[in-house]
């Protein structure tokens, strides 16, 4: 074999062609990702890096030097019990939001797909949500937890309760956010659990018929919920690390009040970075912030990795 | 063991009626297997059966119940899937245990930790346990036993999905195209292997497939399924020899059987093709078809007298027999089976002679109903 | 048995009817709240409809007092800006991931994963830096550029370009296209479906954008629409919820609207966020 293919080309000419064409291919390839790469690393990679070397300094924004401090930031925060607050809340909200959406989410969908009408119109009614600005939500929600006017207290009211203000107290301020963040959530996760429960085979359903399981809970407990278990892990992460972002309706509807009542990691970054100017400060902020999201992703990567291996 | 009676099951599903009044009595311990091409309700049937699914009308009993209101858990029945829908997540040996696991034990026992420690848990589950390990020896599968379904070559799994249908002994095995998803090869071995384990357990089994092979090679009889009805049941001998009706005959048997035209002629012979033929006594200019197998066919040296004349088309040679493809000179194409000896005899492009063996003629009449010789004078005194 | 199914109907609709009423209750009362004058709105009774019809005057109110549809036109324009930028850039890179062999795949395509994983806010203080550098705060500009360039959107083509056969490059190849070619003429094409959803989500993600426009913006006039809502409230300054809740209901709309004609595509497009994070 390989005598004839030497006999029928000189062999020295080929491997040149090859080269010269791996060349090319590689000056295309180059061509036509170069642009992403410079733009990746000028726009994402290299302002992130920047952020970790600017916590390293005492720089404030328009000051003209700076020094280089070590951590001694990072030490400040956590040494101040304002950040520890503001950390305590993001828990506290990602907490709520979490279960909360991830649950009614589950039960959405199982409803749903438990039957045959309507369901087109359901779908639309939870995802509705999900597809509308939360800021201009968020300031309808305001309205709606009006201490005097507001829907909330005027139906409060007409049951016999007192209600309050919900976004000025500060025992209410983060679970009100929380219901809002939970109402916007759970459209997504109701959708990722519809696509879930529809790739669960019909068969192993009547393969447990057959086998005796043949109540809906030994059903759901049997069959649908280890099915379903790898990605409901991925639900419940995604949420968290997306409500972990908690930063809009903050901003909107209390500042982080009353009395750093909703402060959050992401409002407390953006207050000492364009109100403080604490620029370093806040880059060591936004490191921590950092820290934390890259940790829930990491481990959601790995649930995913999982699931694939799952057959 | 227990019978199976279907009586007049009638099944839509919208606007489409899937099966239009199928009635079939399965004796116990028999092997029946189901055959049709896609469509033809055989599945729904099944799933009737199982309770998986409700008929329109009609009842199905399951020894001498009517089991039409029953769950599928309190048929009785196991049923093998196409896919083999065993469950992903758990092991082979919890894949096996759970059919005795959700019969044995009441509510209280399976709870997952707190149901170890009700009374009796403990001895129910050793001897699941027991009956596990006896399965899974009998299908050689001891040593998959702590696998998943995923970490399974597809043989493994169609061994695991039957042993979970054999745990519990039931009196009925329903299978649904359990082969199709294997090889060609392995499932010419399992056809085997399913077949022996029927005599064995000796369990009334009732098989679903689209492939008429399997249907002849393990049934004790076949029921042929079209459009929603059955045209005919019977064993697979008698299938291929005295098919009731022209797609019976076409369906069962490959090579596919040679249906040609013919006209009955007033003296009572048949015309086929310019040969008269021996036949039932039909009305002068009424239109029949023959069929005839294709080894029921001699092909002689041109010429011969009393023989359709064409030329050769094409030879194939299959080991043990040779197809000789002949283009008729009127029209059409027959099938010959020869011996492949004899086929060196031939050369494609020369002409050929063909000479039908006249004990093995099957007639139909224009709707597709088989007419025996004598037959049709019958039906017509009986009218 | 039939009258277990009726119930469990009857149970499925209720439970579905009610959760329905609170999840589409804030949209019908902005819309409700949009239409009534103001002493209906502080009044202690809850209608839905009001008595009289003040439609009118919020939403003329609404339309004078901000530059409501300059609001709507921002988003458009940035919207757009961001989603052809992106297309015209991840595309042939995502190309050149999954199709091409050269030294600096691997690196690439880490760096594209590492970058996956980086929640926008990170480097919004030296982008904020970078825009203040170059004198682009407060411009088109500055809401546009730190987005043109997609990781995400990379990552989604390249994964989807790594389903499209080998052969159907190497056709076009012998027909005598030459790479450029081949990512316009070729790929592009069969990507639109995926084009599609990563459109929608390039949309609702920009459209939806607050932090970013929030810092670099100060003129009312390039306010994408929620930034504009919020400049729109603290002039109102939440004495006068008419007119405030007819510009959230214009400002909802677009989405709403799209959300509805094209449902399917939507989730599809927005589901893609579940990678994202």
């Amino acid at each position: 074999m390989a005598s004839v293919a030497q006999g029928s080309v000189p062999r020295q000419p080929v491997s040149e062609a090859h080269r010269a064409a791996a060349r090319m291919e590689a000056f295309v390839a180059w061509a036509l990702a170069g642009p992403a790469f410079f733009l990746l690393i000028l726009l994402l990679l290299g302002p992130t890096v920047a952020v970790v070397v600017m916590s390293l300094t005492d720089w404030l924004f328009g000051a003209t030097s700076f020094n280089w401090i070590g951590l001694e930031n990072f030490a400040a925060i956590f040494g101040d019990r304002s950040f520890w607050r503001s950390l305590r809340n993001t828990f506290v909200y990602v907490g709520i939001v979490t279960p909360l959406s991830v649950g009614i989410g589950l039960g959405v969908a199982l409803l749903i797909e438990a039957g045959t009408s309507l369901r087109s119109f359901y779908r639309a009614a939870y995802f509705l949500p999900v597809a509308s600005t939360l800021i201009a939500m968020s300031i309808v929600w305001e309205f709606l937890l009006h201490p005097t006017v507001g829907a909330v207290n005027v139906m409060a009211r007409a049951l016999g309760f007192s209600g309050t203000h919900w976004l000025q107290n500060p025992d209410t301020v983060l679970p009100a956010l929380a219901l809002i963040g939970t109402w916007q959530a759970i459209g997504l996760n109701m959708v990722l659990f519809l696509a879930g429960l529809k790739s669960i085979p019909r068969d192993l359903y009547d393969a447990a018929a057959i086998d005796g399981v043949d109540s809906a809970w030994e059903r759901f407990r049997r069959v649908t919920w280890p099915m379903l278990g790898p990605a409901s892990m991925f639900v419940v992460l995604i949420t968290a690390i997306r409500s972990f972002q908690i930063f809009d309706s903050v901003q909107v509807l209390t500042q982080g009040g009353p009395a750093g009542a909703s402060e959050v990691l992401l409002f407390s970054i953006y207050r000492e970075a364009f109100s403080y100017l604490r620029a370093a400060h806040a880059a060591a902020l936004t490191v921590i912030f950092l820290a934390i999201v890259v940790t829930l992703t990491l481990v959601q990567a790995r649930v995913m990795d999982r699931r694939v291996h799952y057959g | 063991m227990a019978t199976v009676g279907i009586r007049d099951v009638r099944k839509h599903f919208g606007p489409v009626e899937v099966l239009k009044g199928v009635s079939l009595a399965i004796e116990p311990g028999e092997f029946v297997t189901l055959v049709g091409p896609s469509g033809c309700g055989k599945s729904t049937l099944l799933r009737i059966i199982a309770g998986l699914e409700r008929q329109d009308a009609g009842s199905i009993s399951i020894g001498d119940v009517v089991v039409d209101g029953y769950r599928p858990k309190a048929r009785d029945v196991a049923m093998v899937f196409q896919s083999y829908a065993l469950y992903p997540y758990m092991t082979v040996r919890e894949n096996l245990a759970l059919p005795l696991v959700m019969r044995r034990l009441d509510r209280w026992q399976r709870l997952p930790l707190a149901g170890r420690f009700m009374p009796g848990t403990r001895e129910i589950r050793a001897t699941i346990a027991a009956e596990i390990a006896q399965v899974a020896e009998a299908l050689e599968i001891a040593h998959l036993l702590d696998r998943k379904p995923a970490q399974l070559s597809g043989g493994q799994r169609q061994r695991v999905a039957l042993g979970r249908a054999m745990v519990r002994h039931p009196q009925v095995f329903l299978m649904d195209e359990p082969l199709s998803n294997l090889d060609a090869k392995l499932r010419v071995q399992m056809r085997a292997e399913i077949a022996e384990l029927h005599r064995r357990l000796g369990a009334t089994f009732v098989y679903v497939t689209h492939d008429q092979a399997e249907a002849m090679t393990m049934s004790d009889r076949v029921a042929v399924m079209m459009g929603g009805e059955l045209i005919q049941v019977a064993p697979p001998r008698q299938l291929y020899a005295e098919p009731d009706d022209l797609r019976v005959a076409e369906f069962i048997g490959s090579p596919k059987i040679n249906v040609l035209p013919a006209v009955a002629r007033g003296d009572g012979a048949i015309d086929c093709l310019g040969l008269a033929l021996p036949g039932p006594r039909e009305t002068p200019g009424a239109r029949l078809s023959l069929g005839i197998r294709p080894e029921a066919v001699a092909a002689v040296p041109a010429g011969t007298r009393e023989c359709w004349h064409g030329t050769l088309a094409h030879l194939e040679h299959l080991g043990a027999e040779a197809l000789l493809h002949v283009a008729l000179d009127g029209a059409g194409r027959v099938l010959v089976r020869v011996d492949p000896d004899r086929a060196a005899g031939f050369a494609i492009g020369n002409p050929v002679a063909l000479r039908p063996d006249q004990a093995r003629l099957l007639w139909f009449d224009a709707n597709g109903a088989r007419v025996r010789p004598g037959g049709r004078l019958r039906e017509v005194a009986r009218g | 048995m039939n009258a277990r199914a009726l119930a469990f109907s009857t149970f499925r609709h209720a439970v579905l009817l009610a959760g329905a009423v609170v999840m589409l209750g804030p949209f019908v009362w902005m819309l409700s709240t949009s239409l009534k004058p103001p002493n209906e709105i502080f009044g202690d009774t809850l209608t839905l409809l009001p008595q009289v019809w003040a439609a009118d005057r919020n939403y003329g109110a609404a339309f004078t007092q901000v530059p409501l549809a300059r609001y709507l036109l921002n988003g458009v324009i940035v919207c757009g800006l961001i989603f052809s930028s992106q297309v015209l850039i991840a595309l042939p890179c995502a190309y050149a991931l999954a199709k091409l062999r050269f030294r600096g795949r691997q690196l690439l395509f880490a760096l594209v994963i590492v970058g996956l994983m980086i929640p926008g806010q990170a480097p919004v203080i030296p982008l904020y830096l970078m825009m203040w550098q170059a004198g682009l705060l407060d411009t088109y500009a500055a809401l546009v550029i730190p987005h043109v360039c997609s990781v995400f959107g990379i990552f989604l083509m390249r994964q989807f370009f790594r389903t499209v056969p080998d052969e159907l490059i190497d056709a076009a190849r012998l027909d005598g296209l030459g790479e450029f070619a081949i990512v316009w003429r070729i790929m592009a094409p069969t990507a639109v479906p995926a084009l599609l959803s990563f459109g929608i989500f390039s949309l609702v993600w920009n459209w939806n954008d607050y932090l970013w426009p929030l810092i670099v913006i100060r003129t009312r006039d390039l306010a994408t629409p929620p930034l504009g809502v919020v400049f729109f409230r603290s002039e109102e300054a939440g004495s006068d919820w008419g007119p405030l809740m007819a510009g959230t209901v214009v400002i909802t709309a677009p989405l709403v609207v799209a959300f509805l004609l094209a449902q399917r595509r939507f989730i599809e497009g927005i589901t893609l966020t579940g990678v994202k994070g």
